[in-house]
């Protein structure tokens, strides 16, 4: 092979090289019941400090991911608090992960939902990514190890969440 | 107190000491106030995206987008820059909000990648436009003849071909 073949050859390399590697970081992750959650330390919305997923080990977390502008969920809000007073002292909690949103419009969002679970603020769309959403809201519930017991990709209801999430709560108290 | 009449007294008046001093207070704030370029939300717009929608923010009618304007229309009326911004932008929504990349990390590639390609181009189209030049004044060869001319073979075919036709 001439050097100058070499030269393309190697060039062509570094393009695809260049492309591959943008696709493979922009895209999304697929996570499967069984699977540790995804986590990572994130700003409190609206407050100061940070929090995780990991925070709650021991405990039975829901995880909310949610925005302001959706319309679902401001629907399901209002179950997911009641759910989260009920299973408050019953090994559960809700978290609530903002995302693809402005703190300013979350903030006005729990105000006049009344949401009073904990809330931690993605920028951007990262969390998303990572937990492989492809909108909002979903729920997934964290097991007491940190992993992926039940994933739904849509808004949930009090129907959803006595027949679905309720027993696998009760039955690892 | 009539402002005109506290800094303007009447002739033979002096202007009081509060008057004065708010004088000189407006002066040293003026070149701050041009220190800071005032933007507006189509300057803004078309320099940032809709992240939720994929598209810039001056295309997007969603209602994602509109709650981005508003956000960005409260900056603005807050005296923010256009950089300050998209700097409270990114802090809200990530660097995906930015229309263009930022110069840094793997996003430079976005800058450096059309310009190698641009550079690689130019240099094939130098290096091709000069080997087609030399092709077009090669050295005469052997018998003298340029290359590109007739032999003598071929001259002499010529010249016969020529006195045939009596031309």
């Amino acid at each position: 092979m001439s050097t100058r073949a070499f030269l393309a050859f190697l060039a062509v390399c570094a393009v695809i090289g260049l492309l591959g590697f943008g696709l493979l970081n922009k895209g999304e992750a697929k996570v499967a019941v069984g699977d540790p959650a995804p986590d990572k330390v994130l700003p409190v919305l609206g407050g100061p400090g940070q929090g995780s997923i990991a925070d709650y080990r021991g405990r039975w977390v829901l995880v909310n991911l949610w925005a302001s502008w959706c319309v679902p969920c401001r629907e399901e809000a209002p179950e997911l608090d009641r759910f989260a007073r009920r299973y408050r002292n019953r090994g559960a909690t809700v978290l609530g992960i903002n995302v693809q949103d402005n703190s300013d419009d979350a903030l006005a969002f729990l105000r006049e939902n009344d949401v009073r679970y904990p809330q931690l603020r993605s920028i951007g769309d990262e969390r998303s990514a990572a937990f492989g959403a492809t909108g909002v809201p979903e729920n997934f519930l964290v097991d007491p190890e940190g992993k992926l017991a039940l994933i739904w990709r849509g808004p949930v209801d009090e129907k959803f969440l006595r027949e679905q999430v309720a027993p696998l709560v009760k039955g690892n108290r | 107190m009539n402002l005109r009449g506290a800094l303007f007294p009447p002739c033979g008046k002096k202007p009081p000491r509060v008057a004065i001093a708010a004088a000189l207070i407006l002066l040293a704030l003026a070149p701050a106030a041009a220190a800071t370029p005032q933007t507006s939300i189509n300057d803004v717009e078309d320099e940032v995206m809709c992240p939720i929608c994929g598209t810039l923010l001056e295309l997007a009618e969603s209602p994602q987008a509109e709650r981005e304007r508003v956000l960005v229309k409260r900056l603005i009326a807050e005296g923010k820059s256009k950089g300050e911004v998209k700097d409270a932008l990114v802090a809200q929504y990530g660097p995906e909000v930015l229309a263009l990349p930022e110069g840094k990390g793997f996003d430079l590639s976005a800058y450096l990648v059309p310009a190698l390609g641009f550079l690689v181009a130019a240099v094939a189209l130098a290096l091709g436009v000069r080997r087609w030049r030399r092709a077009g004044s090669d050295p005469p060869n052997r018998n003298g003849a340029a290359a590109t001319g007739p032999n003598d073979e071929d001259a002499e075919r010529l010249e016969a071909d020529l006195a045939r036709y009596d031309l």
